[in-house]
């Protein structure tokens, strides 16, 4: 049972590295156009 | 955040100071609708030396420019490769970024990994961890679970909260209670070495109703936000005379006694009293009548005329609350509490709903404390009751609904303007027009079958001379036609137009001032007289519509404000049979209440201010994008675009959304039927309880995702 001591602390870091991830995205306003960065992958030059 | 707005674009550098170096423009891009879009504009504007940055927004269809140019030049620039764009009020516009819905999102992220943690620890739970292990899991799922709960089930607390000490019963009510519930007991559970713990039933509960509740909050925001385009679109300033020559005003700060100048083709913008010797108006937005109205000196224009002719001075009579305008709206705002007794689906659920799982849980409790004496079995399976009958995909059942379709829709073309709009216009059975505007479009056509082409070339030689909203129509009418030589040209004001040609005396203008008696103009050549009759065009797509409304067995009727002569002819050309012609605006509202109390569900569709009583009340509304500012708030739905003919598609889809809402219901029921006789008698485990959750909840939402299909 001592892996456990490992796995529990990896399984919630990675879960707050989901959440840290997640909070990122919204504070950098990544779903203000979803319309438009569906569309503009189809541009070539994009900065 | 911005400083040039569109109004203080056009304002002279003396009255405004130049714009800040952080300026930015927003412009309206309706027309975009993909990559190569983007690309377009962004590297046209980019391209341009005045231009800092461009970003298109395309979900908004808006684009922002950081520039210190006038949006004018902007829309210029725009309009040379092909995109219309309109400059955005800003100040309409300046509350954008949704802090509500970017709030709700994160409870909705929070709570979605927290779930997920929770989860992985109760799945060992679940396969067989004992002892101190399983409450080492216990102890991590409550660190995590707790914190999560008191922070992304707020919402949920909240209204439960305000409807509560309102002394009222909403679905939030089982919900709080159901969240709460789960979370004490299992924590109460697991500092006393027990078994069961809800920890991710809490948490499954707050993420899946928190998706609900985000679809809900989107719908709303998505229909308010385009509203706001709307009215952001028409830019409320006026041009007012100062010595130094016109400045752009808010309307809001005209005084009476201001001069005001009017544009060709503007609105005006306050009731007052003509100071030009003359001009031409539309009033259909007031009245219906599809004429243009000739006014002299001195007449009095209401707010919402369009100027026809040339630019006008008026004086302003009667700003803010006196204006005819602000009097329709205060009937408006009395005919709007009538519908709001409307209740919705979901909360009519809410009301069989809570009071029925609360009495549920009560009876299990008292069940088993008559059965077994013992409190803390009897409070666990009542507790474990309510949380398997939390209303979660109940929850879900109509905002998963409803915004499918009012997305679809928006693909079509209408704006949804309230949530309860599609459900009303479900009810719908009688279906009422307004002419002018509604049906029709702005301009007319002429009926020149029988005439020889050399008397359309004197017609259209003629009609080019007058500025009279009819002859440039005719004008307009007779692109193709080649306008003959015209010799002495003399226009009398209002009446008509005189010429010669080849020597022959010629005239276009009123039949009256030609000396004969017919409809419409008449033109005159030599001795002979021709009676040039117009009528109005329908808007395309309106036959389609009638057709197909008829077919589903909707009654349809036309009540207008202009003579019973153009109705009629606009009904026949509409295929509809019954009308009602010279209606004031208390007479269609009335008609619309007789209808109603004759047992009916009316839609009403108009655009102007006449028709706006009549529009907040009747049971549902739509008006055209092109309505009056009171037209447009008062209705329900906005149609997009020229054409009408996907209105029938609308009620399609209305249909469609009342339909699977309750079979969404059924889903959500089918389970709880299942589900309530296993927790009542205590076989309720926290994994069934997961699995039953997230089964009938994912269900509902892809059920959901049939309404654009069926249509």
């Amino acid at each position: 049972m001592n892996i456990l001591v490992l796995l529990i602390p990896i399984s919630l870091s990675l879960g707050g590295l989901g959440v840290a991830a997640f909070i990122w995205t919204l504070k950098s306003r990544q779903y203000d156009d979803p319309d438009g960065h569906a569309a503009r992958i189809l541009n070539d030059e994009e900065p | 955040m911005t400083a040039a707005c569109p109004a203080c674009a056009a304002v002279p550098a003396a009255v405004n100071p130049s714009p800040a170096p952080t300026a930015s423009v927003q412009l309206s891009v309706p027309s975009m609708r993909c990559a190569a879009c983007i690309a377009a504009i962004e590297d046209h504007l980019a391209g341009l030396p005045s231009v800092r940055a461009a970003r298109v927004n395309l979900s908004g269809k808006r684009v922002q420019i950081e520039t210190d140019r006038p949006a004018e030049e902007m829309v210029q620039a725009l309009t040379a490769i092909g995109y219309e764009a309109f400059p955005f009020d800003t100040a309409v516009m300046a509350d954008q970024t949704d802090p509500a819905g970017r709030d709700l999102l994160m409870r909705l992220g929070v709570a979605g990994f927290a779930m997920m943690n929770v989860m992985l620890l109760s799945v060992a739970v679940w396969s067989g961890a004992e002892g101190a292990t399983r409450h080492l899991f216990h102890l991590i799922s409550a660190t995590i679970a707790l914190p999560t709960v008191l922070y992304s089930a707020q919402p949920f607390f909240r209204s439960a909260r305000s409807a509560l000490s309102a002394r009222r019963l909403n679905m939030d009510v089982p919900i709080s209670l159901a969240i709460v519930l789960a979370g004490g007991m299992s924590l109460f559970e697991v500092l006393s070495g027990g078994e069961h713990a809800y920890f991710d039933a809490a948490l499954s509960l707050t993420f899946f109703l928190l998706i609900g509740r985000y679809l809900d909050h989107r719908t709303r925001a998505a229909a308010r936000s385009a509203a706001k385009d709307l009215a952001a679109l028409e830019v409320h300033t006026a041009e007012r005379k100062t010595p130094q020559g016109y400045a752009t005003t808010r309307i809001d700060d005209l005084k009476p006694g201001d001069t005001v100048l009017v544009p060709t083709g503007v609105r005006v913008p306050v009731d007052g009293c003509l100071l030009s010797a003359e001009a031409d108006s539309d009033r259909s937005l007031l009245t219906g009548e599809s004429d243009p109205v000739h006014h002299m000196k001195g007449a009095e224009l209401n707010a919402g005329e369009i100027n026809l002719g040339a630019p006008f001075e008026l004086i302003t009579n009667a700003v803010g609350p006196d204006t005819r305008l602000r009097q329709i709206a205060g009937m408006v705002e009395a005919a709007e509490t009538a519908r709001n007794r409307y209740t919705s689906l979901a909360d009519r659920a809410a009301r069989i709903y809570a009071p029925a799982v609360h009495l549920l849980g009560l009876a299990t409790f008292i069940g088993w404390m008559v059965a077994t004496q013992d409190v803390r079995l009897a409070l666990n399976i009542a507790i474990s009751v309510l949380i398997i009958t939390c209303p979660c995909a109940l929850g879900l059942a109509v905002p998963a609904v409803s915004t499918a379709a009012i997305s679809k829709l928006y693909s079509l073309g209408f704006l949804v303007k309230s949530g309860t709009a599609l459900e009303r216009l479900a009810e719908v059975n009688t279906i009422i027009f307004d002419k002018t505007g509604t049906l029709t479009a702005p301009g007319f056509a002429f009926d020149l079958k029988d005439f020889r082409p050399r008397e359309l070339q004197i017609a259209k030689a003629l009609s080019q001379v007058s500025a009279h909203p009819v002859s440039k129509a005719l004008c307009l009418y007779l692109t193709a036609v080649e306008p003959a030589e015209l010799e002495a040209v003399r226009e009398t004001k209002s009446q008509g137009v005189s010429g010669k040609v080849d020597g022959i005396s010629v005239a276009l203008g009123r039949p009256a001032w030609l000396g004969q008696e017919s409809d419409g103009l008449g033109l005159q050549i030599g001795s002979n007289y021709r009676a040039l009759s117009y009528h109005e065009t329908l808007r395309p797509g309106v036959r389609q519509m009638t057709d197909w409304l008829g077919n589903l067995g909707h009654r349809l009727e036309i009540i207008s404000g202009d003579t019973a002569q153009k109705t009629a002819h606009v009904a026949a050309a509409a295929g509809i049979a019954e009308f009602q012609a010279q209606m004031t605006p208390e007479g269609k509202s009335a008609h619309i209440a007789q209808r109603a109390a004759q047992g009916q569900s009316v839609c009403m569709m108009g655009d102007g201010l006449n028709d706006t009583v009549a529009l907040a009340g009747a049971h549902a509304s739509i008006a055209p994008g092109t309505a009056l500012d009171a037209a447009r708030n008062a209705a329900d739905v906005l149609v997009i675009g020229k054409t009408l003919k996907n209105v029938p598609k609308l009620f399609g889809i209305a249909t469609n959304t009342v339909r699977l809402s309750r079979q969404n219901f059924a889903i959500a029921l089918g389970y709880n039927a299942v589900a309530i006789p296993v927790a009542v008698m205590g076989y309720a485990t926290p994994l069934a309880a997961a699995l039953a959750m997230s089964i009938s909840s994912i269900t509902v939402i892809l059920n959901a995702v049939r309404v654009g299909r069926a249509a």
